[in-house]
């Protein structure tokens, strides 16, 4: 079955940027990591995101819409990016979601709603 | 025969449904087929007396009703899936009696020592189905219902008057449970990270003894805390059986059986504890003493030394006619480096006294931080104030501990409670 691993952070930590010495083996091993998922078949999809103050939050009540700078949800810890993962069972999803290179942070694991015959 | 009925489900009911879950397509299956075979043991039991075998009886029966209802889904609908393949051979293997059989209890002897067998060999999967039900995708509270639902076969009304809940509150944890287990696609397999799991299978288990040891409501319901003990001890014996590499799992065993040894000396005729000083060592069960060093000495051998197994040996020690406290204090020090923590320092502290006198034990008290809103800690501190003759402070102390604690009863146990410092 699918998850969807939601890689969060807290942005204050510091983290390689781009020009640091030690960017590259911090790309590395998510590159690593995305190669290790398409070896075995689980990789579905992936993205890393912005920071998060260049999120815009389109919110809906009732049919009307209002625009509002920053996340849906405020928290310390900022959604970074995501893999969709196809695996047996969560124990699974657990392995990969520990493997991930997060230094500190969190990865929440959530199925995603079976659709069509095979479920 | 209801008598042996609640016997069967609560010493075997795990073993069975660990044993149906893979052969009837999943543990909501295996319970309700479960469920339906205890229906008809009830009538069947009562008009032609109890089999010898009634676990294998309830087996059979259980394992009939499974066969029967995946053969009306497969004729219903066409996706069953992998489940059904999997269960393929054993469909067929029944095919043979299925003329003849009325869809009851017809486990013929022949066919109920063949199941016999079969269902001797399942510690692996009710080890599965233990594991299931502490995944760590499940909260504490949730592992709690949900092991002693599935796998130490007790009522949701059992559990709930065990943890002074409403029975509904109960039931609801645990349908959430099992949907997260079939939503989440938690699964039921011996995992890879097995040492870390068993942590977690032990930290449940502790939780279900220790409501039952603990607990100072006797029984609300229909079920004592020390049937609850006694429930958590079985499952723990089985945990440690299937997974001889864990030796936490023996320590925990051995500190609930040196717990339970003492249960019929820890009142008096009032109801009121008695202070394991105090105690009538004759009322002390021997032969849980006994397993309990049994247990121990398995865990030890191992060399892998965790906070179980140290305060395991600080109950055993308190098993001996006069208790080394100089020792018992070092196995607190070595406790402590193991899991700091205040209330682990605060029955240091207790020991110290005993090993070298109240004022070592206060002044050990005055150490610990943290532990200001504890009673225990006021209790203790007031025990020791009394016996170096500060009465007044003692006194102050007291009313400081009454203040803290919402359990009416529970002050009337506290100072007695103070010296039983393994807990």
């Amino acid at each position: 079955m699918k998850y969807l691993l939601i890689i969060a952070s807290d942005p204050t930590l510091p983290s390689p940027a781009p020009g640091d010495d030690d960017f590259g083996a911090y790309m590395d091993a998510w590159m690593a990591y995305t190669e290790e998922l398409e070896k075995a078949g689980a990789y579905v999809g992936g993205e890393a995101l912005l920071p998060a103050d260049t999120a815009t939050t389109v919110r809906h009540e009732g049919g009307a819409t209002t625009i509002v700078d920053g996340p849906f949800v405020e928290l310390k810890e900022h959604l970074g990016g995501y893999y969709v993962i196809d695996v047996d069972t969560l124990d699974d999803a657990i392995g990969w979601a520990k493997k991930l290179p997060v230094g500190t942070g969190a990865v929440e694991v959530r199925p995603i709603m079976p659709t069509g015959p095979e479920s | 025969m209801d008598a042996q009925l609640t016997r069967v489900a609560r010493e075997e009911g795990g073993r069975l449904l660990a044993l149906l879950a893979d052969r009837v397509g999943g543990i909501d299956q295996a319970e309700e087929c479960l469920q339906e075979a205890y229906l008809r043991a009830a009538t069947a039991w009562d008009a032609s007396g109890v089999p010898d075998n009634p676990a294998a009886w309830v087996y059979t029966v259980a394992r009939n009703a499974g066969i029967d209802r995946l053969r009306r889904e497969k004729a219903s609908a066409r996706r069953i899936g992998d489940q059904s393949r999997a269960l393929a051979a054993g469909v067929a293997d029944e095919a043979g009696r299925a003329a003849g059989r009325d869809g009851s209890a017809n486990a013929d002897d022949d066919h109920a020592s063949e199941l016999v067998e079969e269902y001797a060999l399942v510690g692996d999967e009710q080890l599965r189905l233990m594991l299931l039900c502490c995944h760590p995708a499940l909260a504490p509270d949730v592992q709690v219902a949900l092991t002693l639902r599935l796998a130490g076969g007790l009522t949701t009304a059992e559990i709930a008057a065990a943890y002074l809940v409403p029975e509904a509150t109960v039931a609801q944890r645990i349908v959430r449970a099992k949907r997260k287990i079939r939503d989440a696609g938690i699964p039921l397999t011996i995992p890879a990270d097995l040492s870390e799991r068993a942590a977690v299978l032990t930290a449940a288990l502790a939780l279900i003894f220790n409501e039952g040891y603990l607990s100072h409501t006797e029984a609300a319901g229909t079920l004592t805390r020390t049937e609850l003990a006694d429930q958590a001890i079985r499952l723990t014996a089985t945990a440690a059986d299937a997974l001889p590499d864990e030796p936490e799992l023996g320590g925990l065993l051995a500190v609930e059986l040196f717990h339970r040894s003492r249960e019929r000396a820890r009142a008096d005729a009032d109801g009121v504890l008695v202070r394991l000083d105090d105690q009538d060592r004759a009322l002390w069960d021997r032969t849980m003493v006994a397993r309990g060093y049994a247990a121990l000495s398995l865990a030890l051998a191992q060399r892998r030394l965790g906070p179980w197994q140290v305060q395991a040996m600080i109950a055993a020690e308190h098993t001996r006619d006069q208790p080394d406290w100089a020792r018992i204090v070092r196995y607190y020090d070595l406790l402590l480096t193991l899991t700091p923590g205040p209330v682990a320092e605060l029955n240091r502290a207790v020991a110290v006294a005993e090993a070298d006198g109240p004022q070592a034990g206060l002044d050990a008290l005055e150490a610990i931080a943290g532990l200001d809103q504890y009673h225990l800690l006021h209790a203790a501190r007031a025990h020791l104030l009394g016996r170096v003759g500060r009465d007044a402070e003692a006194g102050a102390q007291w009313r400081r501990a009454a203040s803290l604690t919402r359990n009416p009863s529970e002050l009337a146990f506290v100072a007695a409670r103070l010296v039983e410092t393994e807990t």
